[in-house]
């Protein structure tokens, strides 16, 4: 086990506390630079997904997990992000002005939604997001002058620094890699910044933090702007990705999956967003091989347990029916979400650090150490 | 002059099933401080257990609804028991998300087993109208409507009037102290959860005859409800019903007198300005923390 000696601030705030973190991101950064020579071009497709998501989930993470404003509205300020790119492709924009476009007028929404819900909290602040989130969806399909209604909007394809970048090609799966870790980088500087500190200091106590002197307002109000701009911006690589959008691909189901994704993958740090988005974006080729093998293999290990052919080959048409049940995906996801907030709070990443920290302590470790404590429920209308 | 009257019924008609859902959502909020996104979903699985027993098995109408609200309120202490009482206590965020997952749980187990068609009951309300002067209601839309008159005044007694309703609104308030005053609060729980469920049921079927039951229609009412009971003040029984009927009316006036489109957005854009203004809702308590 290494101890870290930390002697001041500095230290405490490094971006890589030891040469440890440096090997294992570098090994890891390697390995994601040379996927899309030995990955299938649908697991290539599936990982743009998985940046794509996971910008969204650091973005969110920025505005409930870390400044703790719930938003199940992000769905729109992806749509807002989108559609922007689409629009101002229309009138040959380069990308890197209309990439940068989108973050900002994004980030100028997310702020104006901002004010309003510095008077919210908790419930209250979750349907006058859902609320907002209608809305844009409303205007989308309304302003046909724009959006081109409930048509949709094509995206042409992407042309960077003069070269065409083709939306299943391994350039594209670079570009959004690349902003990915632009978003980690920037936002792990941003929570180590006084902003962030404030951030978390909002989250743990609004009260508190306001007698230490912070402008609560003005750092919520920041927090909404910086992850909705996120967002924007992951929604214009979105849009390349489809290269077709309409407004109903921006419905509040989307905004639910983003939360399942920092939810899964851990509130309390950015590893979460990744993590979940790699289980969200997983889960579809997962129920595709259980649509299409499981059936096979389940009635083949019946047969060899002793099964007749004729019982086994029920067995197969069965578990066949089962998977291909319409809406089977949602019960799944129900399932899932209802077992990690149930057992693992803390999410994927959670369980790895509990991971690590058995082999660490190797055989020291206790269950306990990460057991909630019984709480009480006192009401939260009073404050 | 008569068109408006016509609209302003229709859409106190509608307003009312949002108000009866909204009840169900304020029940659970105002015993336990759980917001249970799948409220809309109980409803649903509701009209499709009314369903099997009056239109699968046969059973006269009354019996079937008795039966169905029987069997729901076991399974909203069920759910209670599952998936909230583990975690009765912690941050909203978590039970809110827990709900969410019930309610993607119970949609689509609901469109496994019963199909994603639409399903309707044959009940006493569904054919006739009532006609005074040259207005014209139908019955089924009255039903709702005393019905969520009946149950609103029902439970606004209980909750002010009996013991138990004392003790859900004590333990809502400080669940240690209520413990230490010897209130059982599991079973509190356990029992508006049941309450809920059985109010959602009711829902569910009153609103059979009107919207059709099908597998999404939980999620569907359930949006429109939940502005519905934040309008009110989430707290208050009177305010659900109060805010469902203000999001029906404007509903069905913006349907009317605006261009198309409005009729969706309208009510939501009315809670966010109620929101900006009084952002406890109408009915709300707006009490400082001390700290």
């Amino acid at each position: 086990m290494r101890f870290l000696f930390k002697t001041d601030y500095e230290d405490d705030i490094k971006l890589f506390p030891h040469s440890g973190y440096v090997f294992s991101y570098g090994l890891l950064l390697a390995l994601l630079l040379i996927a899309p020579h030995v990955l299938s071009s649908y697991l290539m497709s599936q990982l743009v997904f998985v940046c794509i998501y996971a910008i969204v989930g650091v973005g969110l993470l920025i505005l409930t997990g870390f400044t703790g404003q719930a938003s199940l509205g992000h769905a729109a300020f992806l749509a807002i992000g989108a559609y922007t790119a689409a629009y101002l492709q229309q009138f040959n924009v380069p990308f890197p002005v209309y990439f940068l476009a989108a973050g900002v007028l994004t980030g100028v929404v997310g702020a104006l939604v901002g004010f309003p819900a510095l008077r919210l909290q908790g419930i209250y602040l979750v349907i006058a997001t859902i609320s907002f989130a209608f809305i844009v969806e409303e205007i989308l399909a309304r302003w046909e002058s724009v959006t081109h209604g409930n048509e949709g909007m094509r995206v042409k394809t992407l042309y960077f620094l003069g070269t065409a970048v083709p939306r299943d090609g391994p350039t594209f799966y670079y570009l959004c890699l690349a902003v990915l870790v632009l978003t980690i980088v920037g936002s792990l500087n941003l929570l180590r910044s006084p902003t962030g500190r404030a951030f978390v200091a909002i989250r743990d106590s609004e009260t508190a933090a306001r007698s230490m002197g912070i402008n609560v307002s003005l750092y919520k109000v920041k927090s909404f702007a910086i992850s909705a701009a996120i967002t924007g911006l992951a929604g214009v690589l979105f849009a390349h990705k489809l290269s077709f959008i309409s407004p109903e691909m921006f419905t509040l189901q989307l905004s639910i999956e983003f939360i399942i994704v920092i939810l899964i993958g851990g509130t309390f740090s950015l590893h979460g967003a990744v993590l979940g988005a790699i289980f969200l974006v997983m889960i579809d080729p997962f129920l595709t091989y259980l649509k299409d093998d499981m059936p096979g293999v389940i009635a083949g290990a019946a047969a060899t347990l002793g099964a007749g052919a004729e019982r086994a080959a029920r067995i197969q048409d069965a578990v066949a029916a089962f998977a291909s049940a319409n809406g089977l995906k949602g019960a799944i996801y129900g399932i899932i979400i209802v077992l990690f907030v149930l057992f693992e709070p803390l999410g994927l990443y959670g369980r790895w650090l509990k991971i690590k920290l058995f082999f660490q302590l190797f055989p020291l470790y206790k269950r306990a150490t990460f057991k909630r404590q019984k709480i009480y429920v006192k009401s939260e209308r009073n404050r | 002059m008569l068109d408006f009257v016509q609209q302003l019924v229709s859409g106190i008609a509608l307003g009312c099933v949002y108000g009866l859902i909204a009840l169900g959502f304020v029940l659970v909020y105002k015993a336990t401080e759980v917001v249970n996104f799948a409220q809309g979903d109980l409803m649903m699985l509701g009209g499709f257990f009314a369903f099997t027993f009056i239109g699968m098995l046969g059973l006269n109408y009354w019996l079937g609804f008795a039966g169905a609200v029987a069997a729901m309120a076991l399974f909203g202490m069920l759910a209670e028991r599952v998936v909230v009482r583990p975690i009765l206590g912690y941050p909203q965020f978590s039970i809110i998300m827990a709900t969410i997952g019930l309610g993607y749980f119970l949609r689509s187990v609901a469109g496994i087993i019963w199909g994603t068609d639409d399903f309707k009951i044959e009940t006493p309300f569904s054919q006739g109208v009532l006609r005074i002067g040259s207005l014209v209601l139908a019955y089924d839309k009255l039903s709702v409507i005393a019905a969520t008159i009946i149950l609103c005044a029902l439970l606004y007694l209980f909750f002010n009037r009996t013991t138990l309703g004392t003790a859900m609104r004590a333990s809502s308030e400080n669940m240690l102290a209520a413990y230490y005053m010897g209130i059982p609060v599991k079973r509190v729980v356990s029992i508006v959860w049941a309450i809920s469920a059985a109010v959602a049921t009711c829902a569910g079927v009153l609103l059979a005859p009107i919207t059709f039951i099908h597998s999404n229609v939980g999620l569907v009412l359930g949006l429109k409800a939940f502005p519905a009971a934040v309008l009110g003040g989430f707290g208050s029984i009177p305010g659900a019903v109060v805010g469902g009927v203000l999001i029906g009316v404007i509903e069905s006036m913006a349907g009317f007198y605006l261009p198309q489109g409005w009729k969706d957005v309208a009510p939501y854009i009315v809670l966010l300005a109620v929101l900006l203004l009084k952002p406890e809702g109408l009915f709300g308590l707006h009490v400082r923390k001390k700290v």
